[in-house]
């Protein structure tokens, strides 16, 4: 049912995150985004912040409740999605592409390690 | 991404199974487990602006008060004036405690002389229940019934809602429910009570019926929506239509530690009809003036949506908390409602709205956000 693509890794909070770029962009999963409905507003991090594997780094707001977005790895952020500030329901209607949230240069390869593949995700959304 | 609370110890609507057929999103509301929406909050929310929506009521609650002494003692429990209602006419009207607090927000039908129904929130059934049995004595000639248990209800909503009327209803001998007003009509099924009344601003109905037959009532006339390109809804769409309206919700903008003159609902006290309870705190409190009044604002540079809870600051010191608060799906725009000191409640007073420790600019404004085109 969920669009989940076999070339990304997933957090267990639902970003995905694109293993072999970098800088690479993190957005949240198709069924997250099924899940929130109606994204209204998001509040973008700041680009040039380093931010922690698992570190709260920015906000997406539905008309019934703000979401916490992580980082899936370690890594400064380097680019923020500007289009989501005039239209934020592009995470609901294309959220692997033109509804990316942020792009980080990682510093830590391993941690992608701890990320689920796209198997693992599946099984996790159940 | 949150679970379902206590799922055990909720209440359930006699429509349950059909909103889990139709992949609804179901939450713990007012003790009970509801439909917050099927396909999206902004879909349905915009079905009922411009065209017809119907949402499962059944949580609400009723009751029937009748007897020679039901006028005399209604008229004593609520703030409005019942003695002003014909038999088939209902009002919008308040309960409060002696200190002028509101406990509950209802509306009061005269279904005959000396015959009353009241349709009063899911959350408060029981609390209102039991403040109405407190103010009866033997004196009265009052007899009063609880049907909520026993009673679907469901709400059609929306500018083609005269449309889907007239299919549903073909066969009957009902007539469109003119706003406030009722007509109760004796079936094999039992009693049907269908109101010219709404919580969304849009021409409508309100349609209560015994629990057994909810399920028929709510396919035929969802087949009659869709027909229309309407949208059966949830309670998520039913909130932000209510907010862009101005109307207030129970719990969140009405509180037994403020009255009706605050929220704003002057117009349904009577304050001339007779005593009735809270009425001596009311007229006192007209005398003193008001310490602040639910007002309207809305964001007035791009914001996250305003939520309750979130501080309001007025020249630079918190002066309130909002009550009600969302993004307008109809406007785009951040709105809310919050208590403001009286200075700071009429329209056009800036203030600031405190989001995750950042304050945005926000300005209070009238009532309605949204001029539908029923208005």
């Amino acid at each position: 049912m969920s669009n989940i693509p076999g070339n990304l890794r997933y957090r267990d909070s639902h970003e995905w995150i694109n293993p072999t770029d970098s800088p690479t962009k993190v957005g949240i999963s198709d069924h997250a985004q099924h899940e929130l409905t109606d994204v209204v507003f998001v509040d973008l991090p700041k680009v040039g912040a380093r931010v922690s594997a698992g570190d709260q780094v920015c906000v997406i707001e539905s008309v019934k409740a703000a979401s916490d977005i992580y980082a899936p790895v370690s890594g400064e952020i380097t680019a923020v999605n500007d289009a989501l500030t005039n239209d934020p329901s592009l995470i609901n209607t294309d959220p692997y592409f033109a509804g990316w949230i942020y792009e980080i240069k990682p510093t830590n390869p391993a941690d992608f390690d701890a990320l689920m593949t796209p198997e693992a995700y599946t099984a996790h959304i159940g | 991404m949150r679970a379902v609370s206590d799922p055990e110890n909720l209440q359930r609507s006699p429509l349950h199974a059909v909103h889990l057929e139709l992949g609804a999103r179901m939450v713990p509301f007012a003790g009970w487990e509801m439909p917050v929406q099927y396909k999206g909050i902004v879909d349905e929310h915009k079905a009922v602006r411009e065209r017809v929506g119907l949402f499962d009521i059944s949580h609400m609650g009723q009751f029937l008060v009748s007897g020679h002494g039901a006028e005399a003692f209604l008229n004593r429990a609520l703030t409005n004036n019942v003695a002003k209602l014909a038999p088939g006419e209902g009002q919008y009207t308040i309960m409060l405690n002696a200190g002028g607090g509101v406990i509950d927000d209802l509306i009061a039908y005269r279904t005959s002389e000396r015959e009353f129904f009241l349709v009063v929130n899911a959350s408060m059934i029981r609390e209102d229940w039991d403040h109405l049995q407190k103010l009866l004595t033997d004196d009265d000639d009052v007899q009063m019934a609880d049907a909520s248990a026993l009673t679907g209800g469901l709400a059609l909503q929306g500018p083609l809602s005269r449309a889907v009327f007239k299919d549903v209803f073909s066969e009957g001998g009902a007539v469109f429910p003119e706003r406030n007003t009722i007509q109760v009509a004796g079936t094999s099924e039992g009693i049907l009570w269908l109101c010219g009344t709404g919580y969304t601003g849009e021409e409508g109905f309100e349609l209560f019926m015994p629990a057994s037959c909810a399920e028929e009532w709510f396919r035929k006339i969802a087949d009659a929506v869709k027909a229309h390109g309407g949208m059966v809804c949830g309670l998520g769409a039913r909130d932000t239509l209510r907010l862009e309206m101005g109307y207030p919700l129970n719990g969140n903008d009405l509180s037994p530690q403020r009255s009706p003159l605050q929220a704003g609902l002057a117009f349904f006290v009577d304050l001339d009809k007779g005593d009735f309870i809270g009425r001596d705190a009311l007229v006192k409190q007209k005398a003193d003036g008001l310490p602040d009044k639910l007002t309207a604002f809305r964001m007035t540079a791009a914001a996250p949506p305003p939520r309750p809870h979130y501080a309001v600051f007025y020249q630079g010191a918190q002066v309130a908390e909002i009550a009600s608060g969302t993004m307008s799906p109809s406007l785009g725009q951040g709105i809310g409602m919050a208590y403001l000191p009286l200075e700071a409640s009429k329209p056009g007073i800036q203030i600031e709205i405190e989001i995750r420790g950042k304050h945005f600019p926000a300005e209070t404004c009238k009532k309605p956000f949204y001029r539908t085109t029923n208005a």
